[in-house]
């Protein structure tokens, strides 16, 4: 069942900001001018079919892609000029599309990796009370877990960090509809405790028990915006862009 | 950026006789006739083969893309084999140098089948790692004399008639050499064998796809660039009558790889250019007391970083842009 | 004491001992090579250049300034470490985005110019340097004499060894380097600036290379023939053993070190290649080498 929109976040501050972002992999040119804005304790989706350029878009704000113009900022600050270690220093945590456990780090190791770049970030015991199915696995090396419980690990050890805006790159893919409640779950208890939430999603139903609002892309735009509150009145657009 | 695509060789191209191209390898083969008479003929036969040395490593690094750290025993194996055959053995100079070649040609089949087991860097430490293996051998046995090497090799008669002692008769004889072997590299590198290595080059796993036997191509194309390779030391041996420890030492193998690198790999001129830079540079320098060493280590920084075209690749480069932008 | 296959007590464990001195350079050796090869997935040419360099340094402080081992053990390496750092920072990190096979040349070229240079002002001849006072003697154990410095050489390589190979696979630090191997892009978008942890980790890859270095000054001789003399070896120790292990390269070194002192012993003329027959023999049968994985 969708959610309203939630009214304590129409008044918040703008904290991520992406204004005409262009973007190139070598000569190929990806990203034709993407727009879009998310204020602080919103979850944003970006939805779109596959190569739309959702997962580039990630990318691009996390410089991850080098080649790109336009304007991007986190907190009023310009993240393109930025170097990759300091934009994750600013406090945006980005758990990728293939999840990036590691293989040669146990669970625990995997969990404790990254750094604590801000104040507030959660501690390991409430962590574990997200996500039960990680504890006692501590010293089980990373890439032995099942695809879910890696995807809750790889949300998990950036919770820790104190990084409040979580940029989530297809959680559910190739989950089964067991943990994908499991994972809804905790990106709701997520959203509860005022993190903010870019999701990249294919799995429309998913996305739309969560979002506040909904970026369609299409071919490296953003082609438009709809709220959750108008998403029935626009199922018809949604399926032309979509294919759903 | 794979070591290979940093290559321009545009196969088509070259396969058409045009005129233009007779004449101009005529003209090469007729400046190549008189210059003994121009220039020292011991020295411009050590051009030659060195030259010779460099083509057969270019075929393995320039058309196979396998970067191999220890040409130098074939070259070296070889010179001993010929100059042996030579002086104990009093073989006429082409059977000893057919000799030196064909040991060359084992010992890089040996090394070859151990060495493609693996790729790339672990490729070029396994062939270094087994030349070393070579040097120590060649230290150690009787017959290669150890520290002195095999001196005082008799040039002999060719074909029991012709007398290799005089210069000029050893020059043409070393120069027939250089170019049948520059010949047969050129025809290997153009054959559809050549188009399969390259395929294989550019794209290993779609060549397997292909049904290819990728490694016994690699194999092939490691066992003909150390047969060339050993036929290069095993003339050397007859021009210098001499075998010794450095042309089995690693220091050797690297000279070879600059050689190539310096000329621009991949391309059939390029180890003509760069190892005649190189020996001269070097034969320059030996004179002057500059330290040798440290300037080719220069060298070699330089090329990597700025230059790894080499000199004919960026000169063809250079040549291939013109043309494109007088048709557009 | 009775013989061991015809040979004497003292001639069997003098040459073990040996061995496993060898095997001890080997070993911290191949581990630097190790550590720089799982990092910055190159393998460094130069180290035995810089195993020289060091073992250089320590002998010119000691000619120069009066400085001694102590001294050396600790200023030789940092100072090799410092050239390579500024050597990965200026030049090196260039060509990471190119076939590792140019980065293998330019360390090659470095190699050459480092060696070359030494050999142009000292010669090919080695330079004698001094055991220091304190592990100056030995003592007789009976079935052999073992001299002190000769113990400490390999307890403390040992130390060194297992020492890093506990900071990699144990602690905290050494996560963000197993992990910066496996993935850096995700470890820097974590925060973490992964350049400079490659800086370092080049740095400690040589800077061991400089302790063998000086570790080796006062039993080799300092020469610059030094480094490539051993390095070759330890190259294919590391086929051997296989690269991006730790441990496999630690063992692989001590092993063959001890092989290659039993040779000496039971048949000499094979002990300078048999290393090379070993990393044969394994190419055949594992090609990945004995505790290899596929990187």
């Amino acid at each position: 069942m969708p959610d309203r929109h939630r009214p304590e976040t129409t008044g918040a501050p703008v904290l991520l900001s992406v204004r005409d972002l262009n973007a190139w992999y070598g000569e190929s040119h990806v990203l034709h001018g993407v727009n879009m804005e998310v204020r602080k304790g919103e979850v944003v989706t970006l939805l779109g079919r596959n190569g739309a350029g959702k997962t580039t878009t990630l990318r691009s704000i996390m410089g991850i892609v080098s080649k790109r113009t336009g304007d991007i900022e986190y907190e009023g600050k310009d993240l393109t000029r930025l170097p990759m270690h300091v934009i994750g220093r600013s406090g945006i945590g980005y758990v990728p599309e293939e999840r990036g456990i590691f293989a040669s780090l146990s669970v625990d190791e995997n969990l404790l990796l990254p750094p604590v770049v801000r104040p507030g970030g959660m501690t390991v015991e409430q962590i574990y009370a997200l996500f039960p199915n990680l504890q006692g696995r501590g010293s089980t090396q990373g890439t032995r877990l099942s695809g879910g419980e890696q995807q809750m690990l790889a949300i998990a050890r950036i919770l820790r960090t104190g990084m409040r805006l979580l940029l989530l790159d297809e959680p559910t893919e190739g989950l089964a509809p067991v943990i994908i409640e499991q994972i809804g779950v905790a990106v709701r208890a997520l959203r509860e405790r005022g993190f903010t939430i870019v999701l990249v999603e294919q799995n429309f139903r998913f996305a739309s028990q969560l979002a506040d609002r909904h970026y369609i892309m299409d071919e490296g735009k953003v082609v438009d915006m709809i709220p959750a509150s108008e998403l029935a009145k626009n199922s018809e657009r949604l399926q032309r862009y979509l294919g759903v | 950026m794979s070591i290979h695509s940093s290559v321009m060789v545009d196969d088509r191209e070259r396969r058409v006789a045009h005129p233009g191209r007779i004449a101009a390898w005529g003209l090469a083969l007729a400046l190549l006739a008189i210059a003994p008479f121009f220039l020292y003929p011991v020295f411009l036969m050590k051009l030659m083969c060195f030259a010779l040395f460099a083509c057969a490593f270019n075929l393995l690094i320039g058309y196979a893309g396998l970067l191999s750290f220890g040409h130098a025993a074939f070259f070296g194996a070889a010179a001993y084999i010929s100059a042996h055959s030579a002086k104990v053995w009093g073989l006429s100079p082409e059977l000893s140098i057919l000799a030196g070649t064909a040991c060359a040609a084992v010992l890089g089949w040996i090394i070859g089948s151990l060495a493609i087991r693996r790729q790339g860097i672990y490729f070029a430490m396994v062939t270094l790692a087994l030349s070393q293996m070579v040097y120590f051998l060649a230290l150690q046995l009787k017959f290669t004399g150890g520290e002195d090497g095999i001196q005082n090799v008799p040039r002999g008669m060719l074909f029991g008639v012709l007398d290799l002692g005089k210069t000029l008769n050893m020059y043409f004889f070393v120069m027939a050499i250089f170019v049948i072997g520059f010949v047969i590299i050129r025809r290997v590198v153009h054959s559809p064998y050549g188009q399969i290595l390259k395929a294989i080059r550019e794209n290993e796993p779609r060549a397997i796809s292909l049904g290819y036997q990728v490694e016994r191509y690699k194999l092939l194309a490691f066992v003909l660039s150390a047969t060339f390779a050993g036929l290069a030391g095993a003339t050397k041996a007859l021009v210098f009558q001499v075998a010794s420890l450095i042309d089995v030492q690693w220091q050797m193998s690297g000279e070879v790889i600059l050689m190539t690198l310096l000329g621009g790999m991949g391309t059939l001129l390029g180890p003509v250019v760069g190892s005649v830079l190189v020996v001269s540079l070097e034969s320059y320098l030996a004179e002057s007391g500059f330290p040798v060493m440290v300037v080719i280590g220069v060298v070699f920084v330089i090329c990597v970083m700025l230059f790894r075209k080499g000199i004919v690749g960026e000169a063809s480069g250079w040549w291939e842009g013109r043309a494109g932008r007088k048709a557009s | 004491m009775t013989e061991f296959l015809s040979v004497a007590p003292q001639v069997l464990f003098g040459q073990l001992l040996v061995g496993l001195i060898n095997g001890s350079f080997y070993a911290l050796l191949s581990l630097g090579l190790a550590v720089i090869f799982g990092m910055l997935n190159i393998v460094n040419m130069a180290h035995g250049a810089f195993y020289m360099l060091s073992a250089f340094l320590g002998w010119l402080l000691l000619t120069h300034t009066g400085l001694g081992y102590w001294w050396a053990l600790v200023l030789a390496p940092l100072t090799v470490a410092a050239l390579g750092i500024a050597l990965e920072r200026c030049l090196l990190r260039h060509l990471y985005r190119l076939d590792p096979l140019y980065s293998l040349l330019f360390t090659f070229g470095i190699a050459l110019i480092l060696e070359g240079a030494f050999r142009h002002y000292f010669g090919v001849s080695g330079q004698a340097y001094p055991i220091p006072e304190l592990l100056k003697g030995g003592h007789n154990l009976g079935f052999m004499f073992l001299p002190t410095y000769r113990a400490w050489v390999v307890v403390f390589s040992m130390a060194v060894c297992f020492g890093t190979w506990y900071a990699i696979e144990r602690t905290r630090l050494g996560a963000y380097l197993r992990a910066a191997t496996e993935n850096p892009t995700l470890v820097q978008v974590f925060g973490i600036n992964v350049p400079v942890m490659i800086s370092l980790t080049y740095a400690l890859g040589v800077g061991l290379a400089g302790l063998a270095g000086v570790l080796a000054a006062p039993i080799y001789q300092v020469s610059p023939l030094m480094g490539s003399n051993i390095i070759i070896v330890v190259f294919a120790v590391v086929v051997i053993g296989g690269m991006g292990s730790i441990l496999g390269s630690i063992l692989a070194g001590l092993s063959l070190g001890i092989l290659e002192g039993l040779t000496k012993v039971y048949y000499p003329e094979a002990s300078n290649i048999v290393v090379f027959v070993v990393m044969a023999l394994v190419l055949m049968v594992k090609p990945t080498g004995l505790f290899g994985k596929e990187h």
